[in-house]
């Protein structure tokens, strides 16, 4: 029998409330298929399953909110008959009745100083640790402190816990509040957790503007390439050879990724962002890259993400130049270490060989975490960077 | 078709990508991009309607001619099928 549980929804979603089943027991489902309908703060989620199987039971009712790491859904593995699944449910309801949604849905909990105190029994009855933040952001929102459940050593409540507990008290017509609470949480840990560094370069884009005219020209405005699709593939190509921007930093230590996955920043009409992956980015192609790129923004815009989508980014890219902004000091996406910044592309003086010349230019910026890479590898990074946009036809 | 309908067209094309966009808040001849927040990809959007709506493919090297809504009007009108 396997147990489905809800997968991750990205870093900053935790739980997730069931819309709609878009299988019923006795479907045969395999690796990719969209199973289920869910709500969280950002947008609703088509939820894909990655194994083969035939719907047994589905366990969360519409409606249920539940954390990610629940089991939501049972399922009958090949050959495998209902008297089985019953039976090896009896069993694992006596041996883990501990264990359950708790193993993969506990956020790593943010100790600040007042809570740093050595663990210590929980003393039965006495009313939970409170940290003044989320005392003080519990009055400004109107949450009863005593209701909110904590996270924190000894059940202590942190500030975390008083913006999951406003969240899920927001009706659904309020995801633009949700959404920015949302945002607010993942934002206020990445700056008091990871130490970033920032660096920029201006990159010339004379070579590439050129390369991108000549191959757009001709072609129906359906099938022409937009330059921030070069700088993304740029971007994936040079993380090849930078692997330390490229991952995550869980319980205190680095992971490196196994593939180039870039979470693309796509602003929200309404306010807000989403920025779910285009995975593999290193290795498609520009016209690829482009539909993707075209396909998630619609998507995005809509309310309608896979979850592997918001859950598979490596690293972030936020394209601001559109907006008119010269460069962009971002903020890392946590658990990832690192995040990129476009600028505007746009024409300024170049010196070259002795005389200065009208050159399109992108300041790119790289924003990383300390605990993981050095100055010296980032400078390397978009250096990597400058060098693959002068040769576009190899992009 | 005429200019009205022409209007009314370039409008529907335009609220397909920023829907926020209403006919009385967007000065015709005025640059249209400082007036709906329209990035690179929702401007080709934009065209990609335009085409299928009208049947006109602007070319790239024409986008700077097109910055306010008259100019739409007069560059679609000398070009309609």
């Amino acid at each position: 029998m396997i147990e489905f549980r809800l997968p991750s929804l990205g870093s900053d979603m935790d739980e997730g409330k069931l819309i709609q089943w878009k299988v019923q027991p006795g479907a045969a489902v395999k690796k990719g298929d969209v199973v289920a309908v869910v709500d969280t703060s950002k947008a609703a989620i088509d939820v894909e399953i990655w194994d083969e199987g035939i719907v047994y039971e589905l366990v969360l009712q519409t409606g249920e909110t539940v954390p990610v790491g629940t089991v939501i859904a049972r399922l009958l593995e090949r050959g495998e008959t209902p008297e089985h699944a019953e039976e090896e449910k009896r069993r694992r309801a006596g041996s883990d009745a501990t264990l359950g949604p708790a193993l993969a849905a506990v956020p790593a909990p943010v100790v600040d100083a007042t809570q740093a105190a050595p663990p210590s029994p929980p003393v039965r009855g006495s009313r939970p640790r409170t940290s003044p933040a989320a005392r003080i952001r519990a009055e400004a929102l109107g949450i009863d402190i005593a209701a909110v459940a904590g996270t924190g050593p000894q059940g202590a409540i942190l500030l975390e816990d008083v913006e999951r507990a406003a969240s899920a008290r927001a009706q659904p017509q309020d995801r633009g509040a949700q959404m920015r609470r949302t945002i607010a949480a993942a934002m206020a840990r990445s700056k008091r957790e990871i130490p970033h560094y920032y660096l920029a370069a201006s990159i010339p884009l004379g070579r590439a503007s050129r390369w991108l005219a000549a191959r757009n020209e001709g072609r129906p405005v359906t099938e022409r390439v937009l330059m921030a699709v070069l700088l993304l593939k740029a971007v994936a190509l040079a993380l090849r050879r930078h692997p330390q921007l490229n991952g995550f930093f869980r319980d205190g230590a680095f992971q490196p990724a196994t593939g180039i996955h870039l979470g693309v920043a796509i602003s929200i009409r309404q306010g807000g962002l989403v920025a779910p992956a285009i995975r593999d980015a290193d290795a498609q192609d520009l016209d690829a890259l482009m539909r993707q790129l075209t396909d998630l923004a619609a998507r995005a815009r809509s309310f309608s993400l896979r979850s592997s989508e918001l859950a598979d980014p490596t690293i972030t890219v936020t394209n601001l130049g559109d907006q008119g902004v010269d460069l962009v000091q971002g903020v890392i996406y946590p658990p990832q270490v690192a995040l990129v910044g476009l600028g505007r592309v746009a024409e300024r003086p170049w010196a070259e060989n002795g005389t200065v010349i009208a050159m399109p230019v992108v300041t790119v910026t790289l924003s990383a975490d300390h605990r993981v890479s050095d100055g010296h590898a980032g400078a390397a990074f978009l250096g990597e960077m400058a060098r693959l946009l002068q040769e576009p036809e190899r992009l | 078709m005429n200019e009205s309908t022409l209007r009314e067209t370039l409008f529907a094309a335009l609220r397909t990508v920023a829907p926020e966009a209403t006919p009385g808040e967007v000065a015709a001849d005025e640059p249209l991009r400082d007036q709906v927040d329209l990035d690179s990809m929702d401007f080709l959007n934009f065209l990609i309607r335009l085409h299928e709506r009208l049947g006109v493919d602007v070319p790239e090297a024409d986008y700077e001619k097109l910055v306010t809504l008259n100019d739409f009007v007069a560059y679609l009108q000398a070009r309609l099928p």
